[in-house]
């Protein structure tokens, strides 16, 4: 069964993939470039990877050099995620997102931590405003 | 064009409103050079003054490194320095332009990235500029344009925190300290600093922007009485309640100290002026080295802006720091290649900031005297 969200547009497009979802804010300096998976110690994505995903997560961090390089260096390479979903937006990540093309939104009408769980599959229309997901089928 | 919009639109700007000048923290890696040959390529030109930040200074280091061994990352920041030419940005290449190269006035809307300017422009001289990225700021330039909202609007430059400083604040270094304390502490927000007796000297005012900015997301700050915009704290905060109060007693900044160490013993290499060192420091260096020689084992290196350099050499700073055994360079960050060759060493620098881009192995952290002391023969 489909969901359906609203949320505001930041960076436009349409991106989907399957769900990954992070507590912790996220720069894309610390994720490896080739193979798209989050290196940095601690993280509660370490050892994961982004590419191919739309990730769910708080916000960005760091400056707007590294955070830059971190999603270039990914996108060069195939291992970008398909779209983001944030919960704040700070203006380093809405440059980084409108430059490499990637979809990003925020605002959702839900909590998007609660709506959407890691392995959902997501498809993001930022354009229209609208988040759709289709729950992980139980295993 | 694009990007400026979207940023307006996901922060909600009315309007687009005017900027006069920009500073674009060019960091010679790959996301700065995706945007900027995309603008260039694209016959970008600016239309505002926009300086950069420090690259490197290739004709120096070609002459002292082996530059080809480093050839991935010499060649894209090559090319970004190159292409930041083309699109007619002012080659200031220093990370203090608000000192010499592109001074803003009071009141004046301007796009400043780069973690010491930001903040600097906005309290000590009372500009106004968000915390830009590398490329909104240069968006910004060769616009003229940025989307108001945040700091462009009066109601959103009132503190937030109130900081009372009790700790000795003895030195530009102790201000580093300060600023990498209270940056950790509260991420984002505009803190009101009450508590210090003098008007900060350039340097301390620096080196406290500098680290407020790195170790957290701090655009600006009051100091009741010396910055711009604030006289007494109940003009700091404008009618705000402080979400937040806290102490920094001598005990927090010796803490912050010691989480900075991670070496003990001998140094192999010194590097200071990160940011680069004006002119005040320049001559504060000649003072602690004149007459003293640099051991042999060691490696001295500070880092300035070309006008700075210039000042510094017909003053004589340069002479008489030459003349111990360091090395003035230009141009260059310390978070380039071109110090690759330090990783395995021990190193030393006043400058938390340095210290934290890890370009070399276990480092010390100091004032400007305690590094000279660690390195000069006795």
């Amino acid at each position: 069964m489909e969901t359906t969200i609203r949320c505001h547009k930041v960076a436009k497009g349409f991106g989907q993939g399957e769900a990954l979802v992070s507590r912790d804010t996220i720069c894309f300096y610390l994720t490896d470039p080739k193979t798209g998976t989050v290196r940095e110690r601690a993280h509660q994505l370490e050892g994961k990877t982004v590419t191919g995903k739309v990730l769910v997560f708080p916000s960005g961090k760091a400056s707007s050099a590294v955070q830059m390089d971190g999603l270039v260096k990914l996108l060069v390479n195939n291992a970008a995620p398909t779209a983001m979903i944030v919960k704040d937006v700070e203006p380093v990540l809405v440059g980084c997102a409108v430059l490499t093309k990637i979809p990003l939104v925020d605002r959702l009408e839900r909590d998007p931590f609660e709506a959407i769980h890691t392995g959902d599959f997501v498809k993001v229309d930022a354009d229209k405003g609208i988040v759709t997901l289709t729950r992980k089928q139980a295993t | 064009m694009e990007l400026l919009v979207a940023i307006g639109e996901a922060f909600d700007a009315e309007r687009m409103i005017p900027v006069t000048r920009a500073h674009a923290a060019s960091s010679g890696q790959e996301g700065d050079l995706y945007f900027v040959e995309m603008l260039a390529k694209g016959g970008a030109f600016c239309k505002i003054p926009t300086t950069t930040n420090p690259i490197a200074d290739f004709e120096y280091f070609q002459k002292i490194i082996n530059i080809a061994e480093e050839h991935e990352e010499a060649s894209v920041a090559w090319k970004t320095k190159n292409y930041y030419r083309q699109i007619g940005a002012i080659m200031s290449q220093s990370c203090i332009p608000y000192l010499a190269e592109n001074i803003p006035e009071y009141g004046e809307h301007v796009a400043f990235s780069e973690s010491s300017a930001t903040p600097y422009v906005n309290s000590v001289i009372g500009a106004l500029t968000n915390r830009e990225s590398i490329q909104t700021a240069l968006a910004a330039g060769v616009i003229g344009e940025t989307p108001e909202f945040g700091l462009h609007l009066k109601e959103n430059r009132k503190g937030t925190v109130l900081v009372k400083v009790e700790a000795n604040l003895k030195d530009a270094y102790s201000f580093s300290l300060l600023g990498q304390y209270v940056g950790k502490k509260i991420g984002y927000g505009i803190p009101v600093l009450i508590g210090i007796a003098r008007r900060p000297t350039i340097d301390q005012y620096i080196n406290l922007c500098a680290m407020t900015n790195t170790t957290g997301a701090i655009p600006m700050f009051h100091i009741p009485g010396f910055t711009a915009e604030a006289k007494t704290v109940e003009e700091a905060f404008g009618g705000n309640v402080p979400e937040d109060r806290i102490i920094v007693t001598d005990h927090e900044l010796q803490q912050t100290q010691m989480e900075l160490q991670t070496a003990t013993g001998d140094v192999d290499v010194v590097i200071l002026g990160c940011p680069h060192y004006n002119l005040d420091q320049m001559a504060e260096l000649a003072r602690l080295l004149k007459g003293k020689k640099v051991r042999d084992d060691v490696s001295f290196w500070v880092n300035t802006s070309a006008t700075t350099k210039l000042l510094a050499e017909r003053t004589g700073y340069v002479g008489i720091i030459e003349e111990s055994g360091a090395h003035v360079v230009v141009d260059t960050c310390i978070d380039m290649f071109c110090w690759n060759n330090l990783k395995e060493k021990t190193g030393m620098t006043d400058s938390p900031k340095c210290a934290y881009y890890k370009r070399f192995g276990p480092v010390k952290v100091g004032s400007v005297e305690e590094c000279v002391a660690a390195s000069v023969e006795k």
